[in-house]
């Protein structure tokens, strides 16, 4: 008989998703997919709202990156403002886009991916939790906690607020710097740098060990992100870049501003999210993938010193001058990120005019349309919005990181069903596998929908009539 | 002035004659909430949040709109009266669309403090979430009907203290609104004179100054009884 095996909840992602893996009569694989399932519509409920609100209500998209949010939607504003924003709020954006980097990026590796790794693989499920690995681990998640506390606390004593930072509006920023916060963060600085590197060397180690790499589905695929004019790690303006899946730059020095003609967006019958691939090339060949492995394969250089030396290792991983493919490499770019998000901090908070008081332009509207890009952790963010004369909503388009992986996301999915799957039966390991694969990527199903809900992942084996033979968990 | 005797929550008081509850009660030193009452406008009795218990009398009354009356003996907390406000300010919530978190006034809100005061953490009632039109048509202020409780706060200090009488009350109900000269958008108004006062004397973030951000409306309503004492000296 032919089946459906599914998988429910999967844990340790953020938001709410299912994996439908499909047989034939045979119990051979026939598709995989990978869904988001549940619906928010900030799209819809924005409209005839003030762009003034915009990066308080898109913040609330995600508890996990509402900073990149904020950043975005007020980068939109400030087009539609037609203004130039003071440079010290430039600076002081770029802090926190850096900082929301390291506290999103800890949380995605030592809390949702690291009880996958420490115990080893294949292990007893109920050893693969967060509070075992704080039992066998205190210090790597003191370690975590020191990292995330850090960008928490620029999050509120720069952008204004613990989760959501309310400092960021169109035209710069709210409040200034002061020089006491300042030189409280900079003297932090040196000792999670120290916990970077303690960090990226355990993860050697353990890496060597897993033997991951080649089993969580490394199609390859095209990059795309912004980068600095030097071709160096930029999370906020700069300039986007395109990388076909051999290394070569489709498109670079665009400004940010073309994101929305340069990607299409395929909207879907089974998932509420939209599969979008880079429109020159069209829906077949045009998949790429956003985020740090991206990142880290666009630019030429991270751009400071001990992230430059890492990355240099993490390309010979596959050999300089071609694109990193593989998944499971996507905790060491975000390892390296970690590193140079901390680096360029120090160099930003060294400037002394990081706390001039002049932060903050005024216009009226200017203009009826604001695209705003920047880089959130987990890939290019794009909010644009449309408004009347008044500044009021007509047309909202939010583009977020997980939707635009959500193809590659499919890919891999599929590829280690077909691979792994024997028998028509959904063991414990293949299981895991298919959820460490998806963990690499580090979904955020909230923000891909924009969606609410409660946390998993669901696995299902669904048959050719449809029905469900299997659920993981069951 | 002839000195009235009161009894307010078993203390004896005196006050003058001509004075309401709410100036004799917040002349004690009792902190009795309010939410339509602004110093130096005529009161309404709007939202009865100032109401009391007054021995004798079956329903309670709102202070602010009763005269003081030799001998009254009145309660202002009584387990009834707090049950009392905090329905009242639920209801306000559940009417319309408060959502502090990304609301001007945030932090500086009186519908958001008195909530706080009264600890509610959740809304009984059912939401109406109703959906009404931001105006932004005006150069510089905004109106979102959606924060709006109806206090006429507005109203008053547009009529009482500009003397434009710009805005009104259109409607019924929890449907009524407030509507700008014969309901024409702000930015067409002939009355206007564009002041500001409204929105210095709005409790919530119903009106505000454009390009305010989350939480940076500035509120200072003390300024319209501050207009009005300025005036006062001036004309004598
Ligand atoms: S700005 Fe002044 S004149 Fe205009 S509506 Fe408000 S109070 Fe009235
Ligand atoms: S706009 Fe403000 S002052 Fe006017 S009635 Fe509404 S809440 Fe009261
Ligand atoms: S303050 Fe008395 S009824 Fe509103």
């Amino acid at each position: 008989m032919a089946e459906t095996i599914s998988i429910n909840p999967v844990t340790r992602i953020e938001g709410h998703t299912r994996i439908d893996i499909f047989l034939d009569d045979s119990g051979a694989v026939t598709d995989a997919r990978f869904l988001a399932t549940s619906f928010r519509g900030f799209e819809a409920f924005c409209l005839g709202r003030s762009f003034w609100e915009m990066p308080g209500i898109t913040a609330r998209i995600c508890g996990i990156c509402p900073t990149s949010h904020a950043l975005a939607s007020a980068l939109a504003g400030d087009r539609l403002l037609g203004l130039t924003v003071p440079p010290t709020a430039v600076k002081l954006r770029r802090v926190l886009a850096l900082a929301q980097v390291i506290q999103s990026h800890a949380l995605s590796f030592f809390f949702l991916s690291l009880p996958d790794f420490l115990p080893g693989l294949r292990d007893d499920p109920a050893r693969r939790t967060l509070t075992e690995l704080a039992r066998s681990h205190p210090d790597l998640v003191t370690n975590a906690v020191q990292l995330r506390r850090f960008a928490h606390d620029i999050t509120s004593r720069v952008g204004g607020g613990v989760v959501h930072p309310q400092w960021i509006i169109p035209g710069g920023m709210a409040e200034p710097l002061s020089e006491k916060v300042r030189q409280e963060f900079l003297s932090q600085i040196p000792g999670l740098i120290a916990i970077a590197t303690a960090t990226i060397a355990q993860f050697r180690q353990m890496s060597d060990g897993l033997r991951l790499a080649g089993r969580l589905g490394s199609l390859p695929t095209l990059y795309l992100g912004l980068t600095s004019a030097e071709k160096t790690l930029e999370y906020y303006e700069g300039e986007l870049t395109v990388m076909d899946r051999k290394g070569t730059l489709l498109m670079a020095g665009a400004v940010p501003e073309r994101f929305p003609e340069l990607v299409a967006e395929e909207l879907s019958s089974w998932n509420y999210l939209k599969g979008p691939y880079y429109a020159p090339l069209g829906a077949v060949d045009g998949s790429y993938r956003v985020g740090p492995l991206a990142r880290l394969n666009l630019v030429a250089r991270a751009g400071t010193r001990l992230a430059d030396a890492e990355l240099a290792t993490f390309r010979e991983q596959v050999g300089a001058g071609h694109p990193v493919h593989d998944v499971f490499f996507a905790h060491h770019a975000r390892l390296i990120e970690i590193m140079a998000a901390l680096e360029r901090l120090q160099e930003l908070l060294d400037d002394p005019t990081i706390i001039d008081r002049r932060v903050r332009s005024r216009a009226e509207v200017n203009q009826s349309k604001g695209i705003g890009v920047c880089e959130a952790p987990r890939g290019t963010l794009c909010h644009e919005y449309h408004v009347d004369e008044n500044g009021l909503l007509e047309r909202v388009n939010l583009v977020i990181a997980t939707v635009q992986n959500s193809p590659a996301m499919n890919r891999a999915v599929r590829e280690i069903a077909r691979r792994e799957i024997r028998g028509a039966r959904l063991t414990e390991e293949v299981a895991q596998l298919l959820q460490i694969a998806i963990r690499a990527y580090d979904p955020c199903i909230s923000c891909a929908t924009h969606a609410a809900g409660s946390n998993g992942l669901v696995i299902r084996l669904v048959a050719p009539d449809g029905t469900v033979v299997q659920a993981f968990p069951t | 002035m002839p000195a009235l005797t009161l009894t307010i929550d078993g203390r004896l008081v005196s006050s003058r004659a001509g004075e309401t509850l709410l100036q004799v009660i917040r002349g004690n030193g009792i902190d009795l909430p309010t939410l339509c009452y602004l110093e130096g406008l005529s009161p309404r009795g709007g939202c009865r949040l100032c109401m009391v218990e007054v021995a004798g009398r079956e329903k309670p009354q709102a202070a602010c709109v009763t005269p003081a009356e030799e001998g009254m003996v009145v309660t202002t907390g009584s387990e009834r009266l707090q049950r009392y406000r905090r329905q009242i300010v639920e209801l306000l919530l559940a009417e319309r669309n408060h959502t502090c978190s990304v609301c001007v006034v945030n932090g500086q809100c009186e519908l958001q403090s008195l909530a706080a005061r009264f600890g509610i953490d959740h809304v009984r009632y059912a939401y109406l979430s109703p959906r009404l039109p931001l105006d932004a048509s005006h150069q510089r202020f905004g109106m979102d009907p959606g924060r709006c409780v109806l206090c006429a706060r507005c109203v008053r200090t547009c009529d009482e203290v500009e003397g434009a009488h710009t805005l009104d009350l259109r409607g019924r109900g929890v449907r009524s609104c407030i509507s700008i000269d014969l309901n024409e958008p702000w930015g067409r108004s002939e009355t206007c004179t564009t002041c500001g006062k409204c929105v210095q004397s709005c409790p919530t973030g119903a009106l505000f100054e454009k390009w305010t951000a989350r939480g940076e409306k500035v509120r200072a309503p003390e300024l319209i009884p501050r207009i009005l004492a300025w005036r006062e000296t001036h004309e004598r």
